[in-house]
């Protein structure tokens, strides 16, 4: 184990030695993040997503001032350029629309949305209260868009649950001091009600692209949140190849035979080559993530969900790697493999144009790249997740990562690693 | 004193190529021993065989009494290899490198700093410890390479051509090296096809060709299957035509072998003083200029070629 560590760590070391290895690995992704956010006018305040026109059929059933006031938000001129809504009719219909894949995702505001918001004067004689939610039927082959759409909504839902709480609270409060009698009650709640239908006049409800985190920061999407994870994941390819090639060139330049006839046994040696590799493409994500950070003031989201998904990242790409390593026969076969995977994964993997706006197929492809999954999960970060949100990608980044390393392992046991 | 190298009928084969065939040999504790032969005689892959990097297709070996097939690891801590080719990391200091192989021998704390600049001491290079391999001339680095070897300090070292593609001085310093350290009781397995440093090093010498261990003994021992032979060495010009003067040469009476490296002639005699003149004469009649002569006591060279035909340089 500790042979394993130290070989890993003189790996590391080699790595960031290499000079050329330190363009690719930092330089390039760093520019690159730069200069394409120059490009979409991120740093000149004028920055769209590159996420525009997310089509989305809104069904709104409720007859209150509630389910027309979601409608208004998604007609808004604020998120104009990012979503198209369409209103429908039928709950049925908007289904069949997100399963044809002709919009990201479908919102059916159920009848009594409003009602189950502000109650009426015979719900509280009723002592009926009854929870009306709305529904997302979400696309899921659209993964970014839906969670766009689902973190607008979610916004709106929290604003309305903390007007609806307080506005319970305030009217009972009123009720058991003798401010208003319970007949009053039904005509104080619309009246809240049309204070928060009112309130985006007043920049109180104001809905951006904006959610909020459990301790309530407000988060932004920012475009370099999206291009930032989709470079970095993209030199990250970069990085797993350049590792696995130190493999075949450790072999040819003798250091492989020499470790192999000191008292270190092959499982070591590999185990440390494989956990150098991962260690170099952390340390290769976590110094682009917190330079990013620095010199852009880019917001990752969640602190916790973004080291984890960085890890698991990592351990999909580093499976990738691995597999390259032992299917090709010599550095420069690794070198050249290598490039052409870390620019077809890039492409497929959203790192250049978002994944939604990619024909169907492409998208279903998409997901043999540790990029694709790594991106859903670091835009759900950047629209305000946290850990708990990432259970696919990180479920899904996990398990290509173990099958690339037993597919790995067991070419790398046909190969006579000692010869030359 | 006791065997520490046993080996028995060890043979590789590279599919149907016999690179090593059932050769059989052993190495006294504090012995130098070489193996001296041609380029691909088997040397390196018999080294890698006996180091436990290639598994043997058939026989065995045992060092310092663990075979080298059913216990690898113990052979592994009784052994150093100092491989022919560099084998180095060219982006780590001296020091960074001699630490990291001395981790992988299993050496922590201070006694691997301590060993570490005990070994920077011995290979002369504790002012340029803290530089990057890359930046060492070709000797430095084979100074390093070297000392990795002798990190944890192995019962029996194996060095593979050591000397090749070096400079003279470098060259002198390793085989001076070779042996200071068999004065601190080291043994040696040393191949080599530099038939000078064979002769320089050894108590005893194996000859091995195409796999085959053809000779083996001291010097005096293998010199005397030449019998008493003297050996004369003909510079000619390089336009000369060697080919057709050896031809000749074979005519002469007491001429016993003769033949043609890197342009020089060889004519191996009982007496060299008897065939000069013969030598001379059908050198002059074929209008052929020789520049020199050297006269030869007899060699390694000489019983490779006795044994073989060829040169050790063929």
């Amino acid at each position: 184990m500790l042979k394993t560590f130290l070989i890993g760590i003189k790996d590391v070391k080699l790595a960031f030695r290499d000079r050329a290895a330190l363009i690719f690995m930092l330089l390039a992704p760093f520019l690159l993040t730069l200069g394409m956010g120059l490009v979409t006018g991120r740093f000149s305040g004028s920055g769209s997503s590159g996420i525009s026109d997310i089509p989305v059929v809104i069904v709104n059933l409720d007859d209150g001032e509630m389910g027309q006031a979601l409608v208004d938000i998604f007609n808004s001129e604020e998120l104009a350029e990012l979503v198209e809504p369409n209103l429908g009719t039928s709950p049925e219909a908007a289904r069949r629309q997100v399963d044809e894949d002709e919009v990201a995702a479908a919102i059916i505001i159920p009848a009594g949305f409003t009602r189950s918001i502000i109650p009426q004067q015979e719900d509280f004689a009723n002592g009926d209260s009854e929870v009306v939610k709305i529904e997302m039927y979400a696309n899921p082959a659209r993964p970014t868009s839906a969670g766009i759409i689902k973190s607008i909504l979610d916004e709106f839902m929290s604003r309305i649950e903390e007007g609806s709480l307080s506005g319970q609270t305030s009217i009972l409060q009123m009720v058991i001091s003798g401010r208003i009698t319970p007949e009053q009650a039904e005509a104080a709640g619309e009246e809240m009600g049309k204070h928060l239908q009112d309130a985006p006049e007043d920049d109180t409800l104001a809905i951006t692209l904006n959610t909020s985190t459990a301790d309530g920061e407000e988060i932004k999407f920012d475009v370099l949140a999206f291009l930032a994870p989709g470079m970095a994941l993209m030199f990250l390819m970069y990085t797993v190849s350049y590792g696995g090639r130190s493999i075949l060139t450790e072999k040819s330049q003798g250091t492989l035979p020499r470790l192999l006839v000191s008292p270190t046994n092959a499982t070591q040696i590999l185990g440390g080559k494989v956990f150098g590799i991962f260690l170099t493409g952390a340390a290769q994500m976590l110094i682009l993530i917190g330079t990013t950070s620095l010199l852009f003031q880019l917001k990752w989201g969640d602190a916790l969900g973004v080291i984890v998904l960085v890890l698991v990242a990592v351990f999909g790409a580093t499976g990738w790697g691995m597999l390259i390593t032992a299917l090709a026969r010599t550095p420069a076969q690794v070198g050249s493999i290598g490039s052409a995977i870390m620019l077809i994964f890039g492409i497929l993997g959203g790192s250049f144009i978002s994944l939604d706006q990619m024909p169907p197929l492409v998208q279903t492809i998409s997901r043999i790249t540790p990029n694709a999954w790594a991106l859903d999960g670091f835009t759900t970060l950047a629209l305000g997740g946290t850990l708990a949100n990432l259970s696919t990608p990180i479920t899904a980044l996990l398990t290509m990562g173990s099958i690339l390393f037993v597919v790995s392992v067991i070419v790398f046991g046909r190969k006579n690693l000692a010869q030359k | 004193m006791a065997n520490i190298l046993e080996v028995q009928n060890l043979t590789k084969n590279y599919g149907d190529f016999p690179a090593v065939k059932g050769i059989s040999f052993s190495i006294k504790e504090g012995e130098i021993f070489s193996l001296l032969g041609p380029n691909g005689a088997g040397k390196t892959t018999t080294i890698s065989m006996l180091s436990t990097l290639y598994a043997p297709t058939s026989g065995n070996a045992t060092i310092a009494g663990h075979s080298v097939t059913k216990q690898p690891m113990d052979v592994r801590n009784a052994i150093g290899v100092i491989p022919q080719d560099l084998a180095l990391y060219e982006d780590l200091s001296a020091r960074e490198n001699l630490t990291f192989w001395g981790q992988m021998y299993g050496l922590s704390g201070a006694s691997l700093k301590n060993r570490v600049e005990e070994v920077l001491g011995q290979i002369g290079l504790v002012d340029k410890a803290k530089d990057r391999i890359k930046t060492y001339s070709g000797g430095m680095k084979r100074r390093v390479n070297i000392g990795v070897g002798l990190l944890h300090k192995p019962k029996l070292l194996f060095m593979d051509e050591p000397t090749v593609g070096i400079d003279p001085q470098s060259r002198r310093a390793i085989l001076d090296t070779v042996k200071d350290l068999n004065k601190q009781g080291m043994t040696v397995l040393y191949t080599t096809h530099y038939m000078e440093e064979a002769e320089e090093l050894s108590d005893r010498v194996g000859i091995i060709d195409h796999g085959e261990l053809i000779a083996i003994g001291t010097q005096k021992e293998l010199t005397k299957q030449v019998g008493e032979t003297e050996t004369l060495i003909l510079h000619i010009g390089e336009n000369e035509d060697p080919e057709a003067l050896v031809t000749a040469f074979k005519g002469i009476k007491d001429v016993l072998e003769a033949n043609v490296v890197d342009h020089e002639i060889s004519v191996i005699t009982h007496s060299a003083k008897d065939v000069l003149a013969s030598v001379v004469m059908k050198a002059n009649e074929r209008g052929i200029k020789i520049h020199s002569i050297d006269i030869r006591e007899p060699n390694l060279e000489a019983v490779f070629l006795h044994l073989t035909g060829r040169a050790l340089r063929d």
